[in-house]
């Protein structure tokens, strides 16, 4: 085997990414990961994880400097002191906005595994069947039968903990123990669940976060500094999970600034052969062989690495027959909820910095209800006591001000919704050739907006959540109903989509793009529809299901 | 909480008065002077800045901002995150507060007694609070918000305020969602 030939090849290193060369390394495969940016090694380059608040010089906050060197990531709560290091520079790789979108990317080994929110859900039934009852977009080739035991699968490899709540709109899975509401959480949730006789309910999320020790790997420690990475690895990323799986096997090979131009195709065996990559720091190109490639570069970019593979064949791109390549973006919109206060429980409070919170699955559209809109949302939320910053009305400054700020506030609570996105054909990316970046690459254009759907659900997000809390007893409740922003919710997803037709969807049902199926990509790109959950565990389970497929395809000689 | 509504549905929760909140979401806001903000740091300034601290969070049976060199964290936000428009209005606001002192007690902030120091910033309190409740959009913040802002921010999150008039646990190692408080009881740090 000469020095560039592989029996695999990964691009990216993400969640999926990782799990792709977990996998395929697993199975016998020699394997090269090709990541765009540079290396981070797990708990090593974890520079800040375990600083204390008083050894940032702003605290935590955004300095000037900093809000003009990151326009794009400055709009919303990323941009700070403790890990602007795990995100892209943006004025080295830039993007077109024809409407706004926030897009928030991590370029580097673990990519945005390492600064993910980590709540993990099961999508249902109801979810796999939407786009076919509604006659929206394309029809999921596969149902929750099919993709069920890989859920079970990487559920025990990831460690998610969770409560089985039996409920059938959110499957349970195979979970580590769940982490505890607070007394207030607890009150709340049994008001909610009485008032609406189990047709609404409030759950402990399900993260990603370990509860015990797991392949060693130390629990979680309610630290809350996550997004800094972890140095007891106690949330899933690929540095703490899938990269150490894949790297026992001896078969994984990873290269950082690796950024792949072009997967390189074949027109005679129909069939990828291998991928160019333009090395980020020498700026020479090398190319790459394999028999099976996985692109898990992220929703937008592995749409951007097909589109950037036209040939004389394809002359939109790999995967561009259809027509649908880098269209149907979604994401899950939000910024919009209700929280007030809560009266009582003085003599209550928490140990520990819980990273998680409380999660209210969807109700609407379900079980007879029928509302003026399609599909639904969730919601994520918690209670807590005030901090100092809160202002205190009565009190300006001094010794009794400084005492009260010293003492926990009183109880709040408050919910924020997560709605599903429709996959419009219009919302799109596409190369934008009148613009380069740092590299002399085309940058990605998008073109994205909500529509009618996504703005009629929103106000039931806002007086849904003001109804359930002030029939859990909250006071003084306000709701928030911002404008929605796509990128915001950092779940892009459905650039590449799966289905049943090669002449409506870039993948079929096993992530293998219909026009060359030595290619297979797992990430949110391959989404028919967005449902209201948090997608990475789908993205998982996907690229656990396509690895063990590509591999006995391999075997029998099919691809 | 899901990190990217903590923030922003706090803030709304207590009613978007929170101090602090925001300069975590937007920045702080502020000329470039760089001269005259440079003067921030010089022990004077410094003293000053620390002086105007330990009268907003004074000594009590835990140490005041003081203890916490408040007066020379100031200076780094006000030189490193405000924009130059803020940091114009905190320059000036120093001058105002000084205006101020001699106006009400014939003398500068720095001859004052803790009494009268105290007095007077209750009285500046007063007027950003009654400012600030109107305020439009774009208009201009109000000096003593600034600095009573950064005062509560380099307080509570210095090691002062965070193990004395806090609780600091960098490992908890656990979650308890139903621990006991009784009235007294010191809040956590944040992280």
């Amino acid at each position: 085997m000469s020095a560039n030939n592989y029996d695999a090849i990964v691009i990216g290193s993400g969640i999926s990414g990782g799990w792709a060369a977990k996998e395929l390394t697993e199975k016998g495969l020699k394997t090269i990961m090709l990541e765009r940016g540079r290396n981070i090694e797990h708990v090593k380059d974890y520079v800040n994880a375990t600083k204390a608040p008083w050894e940032f010089p702003h605290r935590g906050g955004r300095t000037q400097q900093m809000i003009n060197d990151y326009p794009v990531l400055k709009r919303d709560y990323p941009l700070n002191e403790m890990n602007l290091d795990y995100w892209v520079n943006e004025k080295e790789s830039p993007y077109t906005e024809v409407k706004r979108f926030d897009w928030f990317r991590g370029y580097h080994v673990g990519g945005r595994s390492l600064m993910w929110g980590r709540q993990s859900y099961r999508w249902a039934d109801v979810d796999f069947e939407a786009n076919l009852k509604d006659g929206i977009g394309v029809d999921w080739p596969i149902r929750y039968k099919d993709i069920a035991p890989w859920y079970s699968y990487v559920e025990k490899f990831a460690g998610i903990s969770g409560n089985r709540d039996g409920l059938a709109i959110l499957p349970d899975g195979d979970f580590m123990p769940p982490m505890q509401m607070n007394v207030v959480e607890k009150d709340v949730a049994a008001r909610i669940n009485n008032h609406y006789k189990g047709s609404r309910n409030m759950i402990i999320g399900r993260v990603a976060n370990i509860t015990v020790p797991h392949n060693g790997r130390t629990n979680c420690q309610y630290r809350n500094k996550c997004s800094l990475g972890c140095p007891f690895g106690g949330y899933f990323s690929t540095q703490s999970a899938t990269l150490p799986a894949a790297k026992a096997t001896g078969n994984l090979t990873v290269r950082p600034w690796s950024i792949v131009t072009k997967i390189l195709y074949d027109k005679d065996t129909k069939k990828a052969t291998g991928v160019e990559v333009l090395d980020a720091e020498n700026n020479q190109t090398y190319q790459y062989f394999a028999k099976v490639i996985f692109l898990n570069a992220s929703t937008m970019n592995s749409a951007w690495v097909l589109m950037n593979s036209a040939t004389d064949v394809w002359h939109d791109g790999l995967g561009s027959s259809s027509g649908e390549l880098g269209h149907n973006l979604m994401d899950h919109h939000l910024g919009v909820g209700a929280g007030g206060s809560v009266d009582g429980f003085e003599d209550k409070y928490y140990y520990g910095r819980r990273a998680n919170g409380i999660y209210i699955p969807r109700f609407r559209n379900l079980n007879g209800d029928k509302r003026d809109y399609i599909r639904g949302f969730g919601y994520q939320g918690g209670a807590s006591r005030g901090g100092w910053s809160r202002d205190i009305a009565e009190m300006n400054i001094g010794a009794d001000f400084k005492d009260a700020l010293s003492e926990p506030g009183e109880w709040g609570m408050g919910v924020g919704g997560f709605g599903e996105t429709l996959p419009y054909h219009e919302n799109r990316v596409y190369l934008d050739k009148t613009k380069k970046d740092k590299w002399g690459l085309p940058v990605l254009a998008v073109d994205a907006t909500t529509k009618e759907n996504e703005r009629k659900m929103r106000i039931d997000m806002a007086n849904d959540a003001q109804e359930m809390l002030e029939q859990a007893g909250v006071k003084n409740i306000k709701q928030y109903n911002l404008e929605p922003v796509l990128g915001r919710g950092i779940h892009e997803m459905g650039t590449a989509r799966m289905g049943r037709d090669p002449k409506t969807s870039v993948l079929n049902e096993w992530n293998q793009v219909w026009d060359a199926k030595n290619v297979f990509v797992t990430d949110g790109s391959s989404m028919a529809s967005s449902a209201c959950q948090n997608p990475s565990l789908t993205y998982m389970a996907l690229t656990a299901r396509a690895a063990d497929y590509a591999v006995s395809e391999l075997k029998k000689g099919n691809i | 909480m899901n990190r990217r509504e903590a923030v922003g549905s706090v803030a709304l929760l207590l009613g978007g008065s929170i101090l602090g909140a925001e300069f975590f979401i937007s920045g702080c806001k502020s000329t470039n002077n760089p001269d005259k903000v440079a003067d921030l740091f010089n022990p004077d300034s410094v003293t000053f800045l620390n002086e105007i601290g330990e009268t907003i969070l004074p000594a009590t049976k835990t140490p005041g901002a003081k203890a916490a060199n408040v007066g020379g964290f100031i200076g780094v936000m006000v030189r490193d995150c405000y924009t130059p428009k803020d940091q114009q209005i905190f320059l000036d606001g120093l001058k105002k507060l000084n205006a101020a002192a001699n106006k009400k007690f014939g003398s500068g902030f720095m001859d004052l007694n803790a009494t009268d120091r105290t007095a007077l910033l209750n009285d500046l309190d007063k007027e950003q609070k009654e400012y600030t409740k109107n305020i439009k959009k774009d208009a201009p913040n109000h000096y003593f918000r600034m600095i009573k802002e950064l005062t509560l921010l380099g307080y509570f999150t210095s090691e002062v305020g965070c193990t004395q008039a806090l609780r600091y646990l960098p490992v908890p190692g656990k979650y308890d969602g139903d621990y006991a408080y009784k009235k007294g009881d010191k809040a956590w740090a944040l992280s």
